[in-house]
């Protein structure tokens, strides 16, 4: 390791002294900069401002009429509530939350008995997740609307969501990985989704001193192929990096779209007080990979195929059933021997953001911690790389020298630098934490030309397709982390928010705040005509393949195997089939396997039953669902629709007859007292 | 006052902000005055039909010329919207023929604005607000069960040698809708005077 240390604490936090107070300054005197602008605008132009009047007016840009649809999809992270929402932008209407990773009573997701392998893993079922960056996918650099990738931070594990159904379709768990956060960015023709690692961890695992870490921890960076007709994801392979933090990560496009730039942080390989310890060294790195050159020696025969358990999870839109496949090994690479793949680029204090724009030549490196942001620029590392400008390596890997590959640094840009997303225009929008503000600055002359206040503490920012190589310019939104007094007061806990900005002008105008769920960690957005017409309405009744589903009331039964007693139901405008169940014992386990017979759009129906741990499972047209009861108490118990489906709906009920253990009452089960099927025809 | 101020201040920034954007977005600035309501706001019966989903009772009387004067009296009595909403309905559908047995005059009648409530209750005398296939109506004919309609009215079901009856009136064709069923009737059923 060839990095300059600063050896001086005390030094250090003087520093960072010094740059809040600067920064201070800065701010009063663009905002009192700011505030003459506006006296001379609003009262300079004589031919007065009418026009200007309503151009301005925020309510007026986000009101949707009723009845019309947004411009915009916005897909939010929930974070720590391990879901992704879908909003309208600009309305800031919540329409669904999916859930991805996390049970959700709503959905019956991870409830029910066909989404519970959802969930599994090599650490069992696990109920909650934390989900953070949603990505969607891409053909030539632009958002094409088929799928949206998030990742699983804790348990790592990577997720594909259908934009036809809106639903959880495939999740696969990535081994040897810990804090699965530089995750899920997909390469510019979604040929790989990326998932690295965080923490760097013994790979693979082992029982071994913690304080051992250095040299003997690895940092796993896993590409995962996407198979373009059905979205299935496989771990093509793993890279074992240095045991440094993986943060963020970004492909490259355009020219530089063979390669993928992770940010570290902790190249110290401090195991404890990481917020001092992890903050030594002046420069941390941003790994530069050329996956091309990967994808090549793979295909020759290169890699270790390494034993590794972890859980694949698909869903079936044909059974409407999830299944969990235990894989039991991955293709590790070791980046010394592919030369030419990986470099080290110097990057100013544990950067956090990994951002590539949209021409794929600056790449733009956050340090959380540096007073300026590093830019660094495509062709130099290119030009870099022939003239072998390297500084020395870390663990084989060369570093490639600063002033070889640096384009140039944003000085002073505000405090706390994190994400940085693009506009079409040559500007770029990053977001400061500690200094609460969204800036806009020019790449090729690294000017600041606008900042603005947020509400407060910002994350990320997303401009829908900001991330890609055509980003759409009208809106930015900024998603906070702390909110105080910007809401009513729910007591202690208050919602985390998103603030909708119009980029199109040259200064950024603030046009509407919206509450969000869980933390709105990172989002992905796309014009809404790439996806409203190809969403699924109905799922059709011929092809729905449930081995537990029927077409008709009249294949509707009951049948008993031992202790399980399984009913096949079925719901329709305005009852169930069969409503009427006897034979139930005592310690039986009951499965109800329930069909929605419509097929009209908007129709669900619901079905609960007393004492089932389940409150209600709601079911779509043509679908089939399960859930499970075990009948405690002898009685005569009622089930219902829990959809408010129809004018008859508080007539859609049912009983279930349950009697004592060893009891001899015989399976019986009908509808209007007669044994469904059976009915004179007409 | 402490309001006021925010207020005027809020105005203030609202005026200066939009003066920049004046500068720098002039497609934005032309824009006409504020929007209200831009769509025309219509029923469900307004909602575009989804592939792969069933007809509704009003989709299915729209589509044939058998039921070209029900679907003018519908419009006119402006029920249209209750006819594809979730349900179930049950529909005794008169064919055009039916209304021709009508004395003369009385369906140009019932059109005119004037009579809109009335055509509405003699149209909606002819719903269920049930589902009721044909298995169903024999039960209700065995059991000598009545059909409430949505009018108020109870009409009752006969089972003639295997032939339904309701209302009087023979059932000579059934669909299955996806809101409910139609049945096809040659008889309006006209609602007993009050």
């Amino acid at each position: 390791m060839k990095q300059e240390q600063s050896s001086n604490l005390l030094e250090q936090e003087i520093n960072t002294q010094l740059n809040i107070y600067i920064m201070k300054k800065v701010f009063k005197s663009i905002f009192a900069t700011s505030a003459i602008i506006a006296l001379f605008a609003s009262c300079g132009g004589p031919s007065g401002s009418n026009k200007g009047a309503l151009s301005g007016n925020a309510a007026e840009k986000v009101y949707v009429a009723p009845g019309e649809h947004d411009s915009h999809y916005a897909f939010i992270s929930g974070g720590f509530s391990g879901q992704l929402s879908v909003y309208g932008l600009p309305s800031g209407r919540l329409f669904r939350v999916i859930p991805v990773f996390s049970q959700d009573p709503e959905k019956g997701y991870g409830y029910n008995e066909e989404t519970k392998p959802m969930l599994m893993t090599s650490h069992g079922f696990i109920p909650w997740g934390d989900s953070h960056h949603p990505d969607i996918s891409q053909t030539e650099g632009t958002l094409d609307g088929r799928w949206v990738f998030i990742n699983e931070n804790n348990t790592p594990r990577i997720a594909r969501i259908s934009l036809k159904t809106f639903e959880t379709e495939e999740i696969i768990e990535i081994p040897n990985s810990a804090g699965n956060h530089s995750s899920s960015y997909v390469t510019e023709n979604s040929e790989y989704v990326v998932a690295g690692t965080r923490f760097a961890i013994p790979f693979p695992q082992r029982d071994m001193p913690i304080n051992e870490m250095k040299g003997n921890f690895k940092g796993a960076l896993s590409f995962l192929s996407i198979d373009q007709e059905t979205g299935h994801m496989d771990i093509a392979w793993q890279i074992k990096m240095p045991g440094f933090d993986y943060d963020k990560c970004h492909p490259g496009r355009g020219a530089s779209s063979d390669w993928f730039f992770f940010t570290t942080y902790n190249t110290e390989e401090s195991h404890t007080l990481m917020e001092v310890n992890a903050s030594q060294n002046d420069k941390d790195f941003i790994a530069a990979i050329n996956w091309k050159k990967i994808e090549e020696y793979v295909a020759n025969g290169g890699g270790t195929k390494t034993p590794a358990k972890y859980a694949h999870n698909n869903w079936d839109d044909d059974t409407h059933t999830a299944t969990t496949t235990w894989e039991n090994e991955v293709l590790v690479v070791d980046p010394t021997e592919i030369p030419g793949a990986f470099y080290f680029l110097p990057t100013a204090k544990s950067p956090h953001g990994c951002d590539v724009d949209p021409t794929g030549e600056y790449i733009v490196g956050s340090g959380k911690l540096a007073a300026a942001m590093t830019i660094h620029s495509f062709s130099k590392m290119i030009k870099a790389i022939e003239n072998k400008s390297f500084d020395g390596d870390a663990y084989g890997i060369p570093i490639i020298q600063f002033e070889a590959v640096n384009y140039g640094m944003l000085t002073q840009p505000g405090l706390g630098p994190l994400h940085t997303e693009f506009d079409s225009r040559g500007n770029a929008y990053t977001t400061f934490f500690i200094s609460s503000e969204v800036v806009k600055w020019n790449i090729k002359d690294l000017k600041i030309i606008d900042r603005h206040p947020v509400y407060y503490s910002v994350g990320h920012l997303m401009i829908p397709g900001g991330n890609s190589r055509t980003p759409d310019d009208k809106y930015m939104v900024a998603m906070n982390k702390i909110t105080k007094d910007r809401y009513l007061p729910t007591g202690p806990e208050v919602c985390q928010s998103a603030q909708l900005f119009d980029i199109s002008g040259e200064k950024m105008e603030l046009l509407l705040d919206f509450p969000t769920i869980g933390e709105p960690h990172y989002a992905a957005g796309i014009a809404a005509d790439k996806i409203e017409a190809n969403t699924t309405k109905i799922y059709r009744l011929a092809d729905n393949k449930h081995p537990y589903a029927v077409k008709s009331e009249a294949e509707t039964k009951v049948v008993r195997k031992g202790n399980e007693v399984h009913i096949y139901m079925s719901m329709i405008r305005s009852h169930f089939s069969p409503d009427n169940i006897e034979g139930v014992k005592v310690g039986d386990k009951v499965f109800f396997h329930v069909t929605n017979l419509e097929q009209d759009y908007d129709v669900p129906h619901g079905i609960s039953m007393i004492g089932a741990n389940t409150s209600e499972l709601l079911i779509m047209p043509g679908r089939t669902s399960t859930f499970t009861w075990n009948p405690k108490q002898v009685g005569v118990w009622p089930f219902y629709c829990t959809d408010f489906c129809s004018a008859l709906h508080q007539e859609m009920q049912g009983y279930v007859r349950v009697s004592p253990k060893g009891s001899s009452v015989p399976i019986t089960y009908t509808l209007d007292d007669e044994v469904p099927g059976t009915e004179e025809e007409f | 006052m402490k309001v006021k101020h925010l207020f005027l201040g809020a105005i203030l920034t609202i005026g200066a902000v939009s003066c920049s954007e004046n500068e720098t977005n002039n497609d934005e600035s032309t824009s006409s005055s504020v929007k209200t309501e831009t769509r025309e706001q219509h029923g469900q019966s307004g909602v575009a039909a989804v592939e792969g989903e069933e007809a509704n009772v009003l989709q299915v009387a729209m589509s044939m010329d058998d039921f070209a004067t029900l679907v003018v009296a519908v419009k006119a009595a402006g029920v249209e919207d209750a006819l594809v909403n979730t349900g179930p309905l049950t529909v005794f559908a008169p064919l055009n023929t039916a209304f021709d047995k009508l004395p003369e005059g009385t369906v140009d009648d019932l059109l005119k604005p004037e009579n809109k409530s009335t055509l509405a209750l003699i149209l909606v005398n002819h719903v269920a607000p049930s589902n009721y296939p044909i298995k169903q109506l024999k039960k209700e004919a065995k059991k000598g069960r009545k059909l409430y309609m949505a009018s108020g009215e109870y009409l009752e079901v006969e089972n003639k040698d295997g032939k339904i009856f309701v209302g009087g009136t023979e059932i000579l064709q059934s669909v299955k809708v996806s809101n409910g069923w139609i049945h096809v009737i040659d008889d309006v059923l006209v609602p007993a005077e009050k």
